[in-house]
């Protein structure tokens, strides 16, 4: 309650405003943190959303800065807050025009892990998708050219979720020729 | 399809450019479909030096990264280490005293005059002029020295600590940087007088690779590759970090985007940053360099050894779970690098280990943006597109 009171009494940043007053229905939180906004977004609208942060006038958050994903598997906190959704895929964005950033998450949950890609709105976004894809499995619908870009086209597994270990799954062992050849 | 020549269709030829060749000084490599010497399209691939940076994060606590930060643009990697320590200290809320933001600035300006000279010779090299990387190679053997004294490396310097620096200046530093900064603009003159209004220079980087403004912002590009458009955008202005407030530059640019561009931009910045090490020297203050907080930076060696508090510290800073450890949240921290926007994107669980680390890399983006650079251009503008970017494979893979 005194948190909500807090908040309230700082004028609130513009971007909020103007997304609560045109995607309300999409936002699932929001927070500021040193100094940077950070909304999450429902995944079903997030590319609406997107568009509207980019096209905007008043916002133009033109600048994509990243696309990442983090694996809440290990974090229950972040778990239990957005429904259990596993994956949170997250983009920095900052507007040459306001000065300021702002951070998207989109939760997605493992039994789909399809989410709209936006690279028809930032042409960065196609490589930063594409290692996105390759370290986690999230699937952008729509990238005109998803393949892994780090690894390589052969690897099975994403490296970066939490369940695959820091030593790999035995593909080093391939480089051990004596063996091989033995 | 990789490799050899394809007759399939008609008479378009296909080159492979890299992994290992003279001008890519690194491991990667371009697809080039070339019919006759222009560039029908080109696909550059990454990867070749993966090293798996992100998922050692995980593994590795916050002080043990600052290795690994200085593998990623291993050109100059005082920047990186800067970078790093600067996303955990503001995850940690906490700020550096004043000396040590100086110290900082002053490596990471160094830094950034000892990477545009790598840059400048090898781009140069590249294309032809020879004298030009002796030329630069012998001022960043100056700086190389200063590095050497003051971190102990010339490569894998690790000089930042969360919540401080290494260690303090050696004594002499600030005559060697003066001297150095004295005579650099006069040996930067003389590479001026070889290449800027040289016929051949301007040929083959004017209107080679331009990317217009507005391009080159939707694909994400940052650093002196931006600013060579006309995007005066500098992170050391818009969200000054550090002291960076402080100190008086100008941020240069340019109006085409092209090579030849950012060819300027770079050398600008590199008087620039000689302005701000002046700056920094004449205005370094006294003091610590460590934060006075025995949870996050080393106690002095003579309390370690010498008191059980300073012993209990040394020993809790360094064991496994008991260091430092930021509350629980993330930050994204992003820093002016020589190369461009540098971020550190960190997700703390509240243990002595990152959640999550995420690198965003600059060149990440500018090399994903060569082919809007490369295609309807001639397959000889590829190594002077490529130089002026200035990809370096260890960020672009980490």
């Amino acid at each position: 309650m005194n948190e909500e009171k807090e908040i309230e009494e700082q004028p609130k940043p513009l971007v909020l405003q103007k997304l609560e007053e045109h995607h309300a229905d999409a936002l699932l939180s929001k927070d500021e943190t040193r100094g940077t906004v950070v909304v999450v977004i429902r995944k079903e609208q997030a590319y609406a959303v997107l568009e509207y942060l980019k096209t905007d006038p008043e916002l133009a958050y033109t600048f994509l800065v990243d696309v990442t994903a983090v694996d809440n598997s290990q974090m229950e906190s972040e778990l239990m807050q957005f429904d259990y959704a596993r994956f949170m895929v997250v983009y920095q964005l900052y507007s040459y025009q306001g000065q300021c950033r702002l951070r998207v998450k989109v939760p997605v949950h493992e039994n789909d892990l399809n989410t709209l890609s936006v690279t028809g709105l930032w042409q960065g976004a196609n490589w930063l998708e594409r290692e996105t894809y390759d370290m986690f499995g999230i699937n952008f619908e729509g990238h005109p050219d998803l393949r892994r870009i780090l690894m390589p086209d052969d690897f099975e597994g994403h490296p970066l979720q939490k369940d695959y270990p820091l030593r790999g799954r035995g593909e080093r062992e391939s480089f051990n020729f004596d063996k091989q050849n033995a | 399809m990789q490799g050899g020549v394809e007759r399939a269709t008609g008479e378009k030829m296909v080159l492979n450019f890299g992994p290992q060749h003279p001008a890519t000084h690194g491991t990667l490599r371009i697809v080039l479909e070339l019919d006759g010497e222009s560039i029908l399209k080109a696909t550059p691939h990454a990867g070749y030096l993966h090293t798996g940076f992100e998922k050692l994060g995980e593994h590795l606590d916050y002080n043990q990264y600052i290795v690994v930060t200085d593998r990623m643009n291993y050109l100059s990697p005082l920047s990186n280490n800067f970078g790093y320590v600067l996303a955990v200290e503001q995850l940690l809320d906490i700020e550096v005293p004043k000396r040590c933001q100086y110290i900082r600035i002053l490596m990471a300006e160094l830094s950034r005059v000892a990477d545009h000279l790598l840059w400048l010779g090898t781009a140069a090299l590249d294309l032809g002029a020879f004298s030009v990387f002796l030329y630069s190679f012998r001022e960043r053997e100056k700086l190389y020295s200063i590095f050497e004294k003051t971190t102990g490396a010339r490569l894998t310097t690790s000089y930042t600590r969360v919540g401080g620096v290494l260690r303090d200046l050696y004594d002499g530093c600030e005559e060697d940087v003066r001297q150095f900064t004295s005579d650099f603009p006069k040996a930067l003159k003389e590479t001026h007088t070889l290449l800027t209004r040289n016929r051949i220079w301007m040929d083959r980087t004017k209107n080679v690779g331009p990317i217009a403004a507005d391009d080159a912002i939707n694909y994400g590009l940052t650093g002196p590759c931006l600013r060579a458009t006309g995007v005066a955008h500098d992170i050391r202005k818009a969200e000054p970090y550090s002291s960076y407030d402080e100190v008086t530059f100008e941020v240069p640019v340019g109006s085409n985007g092209d090579a030849y561009d950012r060819y300027l931009v770079r050398m600008e910045e590199m008087i620039q940053s000689c302005g701000i090490i002046t700056q920094v020297l004449d205005n370094m203050p006294d003091g610590p360099v460590n934060v006075e907080d025995n949870k996050i930076t080393m106690p002095n060696k003579s309390d370690a050894y010498g008191h059980i508090e300073g012993l209990i510290h040394h020993f809790k800073v360094v064991m496994d779970g008991h260091g430092v450890q930021p509350p629980k949240g993330e930050h994204y921290c992003a820093t002016e690098s020589p190369n461009g926007e540098l971020g550190f994107y960190i997700v703390s669980d509240g243990s002595g280990t990152a959640y999550r680390i995420r690198i965003r890399p600059p060149s990440f983006f500018h090399f994903q943006a060569l082919p809007h650079m490369l295609e309807g251009g001639m397959v000889s503008d590829t190594v002077a597109v490529l130089g002026s970017l200035n990809v370096i494979a260890g960020e672009l893979d980490r």
